[in-house]
């Protein structure tokens, strides 16, 4: 029996589990593929995790390296593309090695809010009376405050510093995803889906692990993506008051409040890391769209 | 005495919601499906029918009463031992199955959660015996025709090899021609494994292919127990249950058909 690669990938009836994986792996990357938008996102946020990766090699000087006389160089100075800030440090290595914070507070977030949210959301909307009743009021409470003075005082108690920052950030994030989440579980818990994995026996975290959470993802997905400017933002926002990452570090949101002061007389200095973030928020955005129409159920898989 | 290994039910009530709101679905119902029986549950929408079996699953909502189900008296809670006995078919397929978990899923995890070993070779067995075949295996629901998900559904209802299948109007979400193909699928199901079931249905064509007797349901109690015999011979004591089969025959022109 020779098959080649295309012919097993693209077999109609699979046989074996392994095989039917993989198939519909390949089915799904190709119709990711025909999305040139969201390839364009994955694209940018895989030039982004490289760029992170090999900081040491790409940046063309130290990020920290200070050179008075070379103060707010313009764009295109000889040595420094992306020109000098208030003290002379090349902004271009200061975007790169600024990528891995970026990267950092991104991830972590995204780990740490959505699982949160997920979790909580499902379980109040799944167990319902009580449980919903306590679990939902906590969740207004957070959602009471305004994000980022909850994070401030997050931050001034654990103390400043990028790790407590993600932190801050992450418990202000996760009440809009415990919203979806219960949402979502509520429209889908007394369907027959659910009764008829009742009827085999299965426990409540079963049901809400197994057949709950992966309808609620592609929804959270969205969210996420839609999120993640304004997690870049809120550390920025953070580090600006002084409680997120610390000066000499350059944090892209950080070197936006730096540039601030001279907005008017020397733009780049806030403009390039503001368009940094801007790609990077577009790419998640335009992924996130092209994950959502792979993840939804009724558009899933070839038909 | 009736057959403890099948259905016995008394004095049952179920009703939701409490107080002002509260609504009597079933009304002190009682019968007996004897084992290996095959019995009908039929009556308009709203009479109770799906609530029955959904209080025997313990997926309605209060009740009282007593029911034994396989030699089982049920409580408040359903043992492991009791969905290893009682298994159901909903309604309608295109609801009854997870989007995102294939067949392959649906079966395993049914297969484990029963405890059960050697999961490949009785997926196979399953397929092969709703008449689906392993081509099926991998798909997903989106994947298959409104018959091949109710194929699937009672694949999986048949799993744990149970004795007793509620079916819950199998076959009104399909159309005319798969229809028969189910119930003929449920009969040889029920001749090969001696299985008891209780169906119910709002059409009495159905019924009368599959049961043994027939119950007529109006708002949540029991009117009359009818025999087949007595359904095809239209000899109903009952107004609503006359009525009933009365409609059943279908709209009636006293005008001759012009051909």
């Amino acid at each position: 029996m020779s098959v080649s690669l295309g012919e097993w990938l693209n077999d109609e009836s699979p046989t074996s589990r392994s095989q039917a994986r993989f198939s519909s792996i390949y089915h799904g990357w190709i119709e990711f593929k025909a999305n040139r938008l969201a390839l364009l996102g994955l694209i940018i946020l895989i030039v982004l995790v490289l760029v992170a990766a090999f900081a040491p090699l790409l940046s063309p000087h130290d990020p920290f390296e200070q050179n008075l006389a070379n103060r707010l160089a313009p764009l295109g100075t000889d040595g420094h593309v992306f020109g000098t800030d208030s003290l002379g440090r090349d902004i271009l290595s200061r975007l790169i090695y600024g990528s891995r914070i970026t990267l950092y507070i991104v991830g972590l977030v995204a780990l740490i809010a959505p699982v949160a949210g997920l979790f909580i959301g499902t379980v109040a909307g799944y167990i319902g009376g009580w449980v919903d009743i306590v679990l939902m009021r906590f969740t207004d409470i957070f959602l009471a405050f305004p994000r980022l003075v909850l994070a401030l005082a997050f931050v001034a108690a654990l103390g400043a510093g990028i790790e407590n920052a993600v932190l801050a950030i992450a418990l202000t994030a996760w009440p809009p995803y415990a919203r979806i989440a219960r949402a979502e579980t509520l429209s889908i818990r007394r369907s027959d889906y659910i009764s008829a994995v009742k009827l085999q026996g299965a426990g409540a975290l079963r049901i809400i692990t197994r057949h709950i959470w992966p309808l609620c993802i592609a929804s959270l997905v969205v969210r996420i993506t839609l999120d993640m400017a304004g997690i870049i933002l809120a550390a920025a926002g953070l580090g600006f008051l002084g409680l997120g990452a610390r000066p000499p570090s350059p944090e892209w949101g950080a070197m936006i409040a730096e540039g601030r002061r001279f907005i008017l007389d020397f733009w780049w200095v806030a403009t390039i890391p503001g368009i940094a973030i801007f790609i990077v928020s577009l790419a998640f955005n335009l992924l996130g769209d092209g994950l959502r129409d792979l993840l939804d159920p009724k558009s899933g898989g070839a038909s | 005495m009736s057959d403890v290994q099948g259905i016995d039910i008394a004095d049952l009530n179920v009703w939701f919601g409490q107080g002002p709101e509260r609504v009597d679905a079933v009304q002190s119902v009682s019968f007996t499906v004897d084992k290996g029986a095959s019995v009908g549950l039929v009556g308009e929408s709203g009479s109770g029918k799906s609530t029955i079996l959904r209080a025997i699953t313990g997926l309605a909502g209060s009740w009282s009463g007593s029911m034994m189900v396989g030699g089982e008296k049920l409580g408040r809670k359903r043992s492991k031992a009791f969905y290893n006995k009682v298994q159901m078919v909903f309604q309608d397929p295109y609801a009854s199955l997870h989007p995102r978990h294939s067949v392959d899923q649906v079966l395993s995890e049914t297969l484990s959660l029963h405890g059960l070993k050697d999961i490949d070779r009785r997926i196979i067995k399953l397929l092969d015996d709703v008449g689906l075949g392993t081509a099926f295996r991998f798909r997903y629901p989106h994947q298959l025709s409104g018959g091949q998900r109710q194929r699937v559904a009672i694949a999986r209802a048949l799993a744990s090899e149970p004795s007793i299948l509620l079916l819950d109007e199998p076959t009104s979400a399909l159309d005319v021609s798969v229809q028969a193909e189910i119930l003929n699928l449920l009969s040889d199901l029920r001749d090969e494994r001696g299985l008891t079931y209780l169906m119910v249905s709002h059409n009495l064509a159905v019924v009368g292919h599959l049961c043994e007797s027939v119950l007529v349901m109006q708002n949540g109690q029991i009117v009359e127990l009818l025999s087949i015999e007595d359904l095809r011979a239209q000899q109903a004591s009952h107004p609503y249950t006359q009525q009933l089969l009365k409609s059943s025959l279908g709209f009636v022109r006293d005008v001759p058909r012009q051909t």
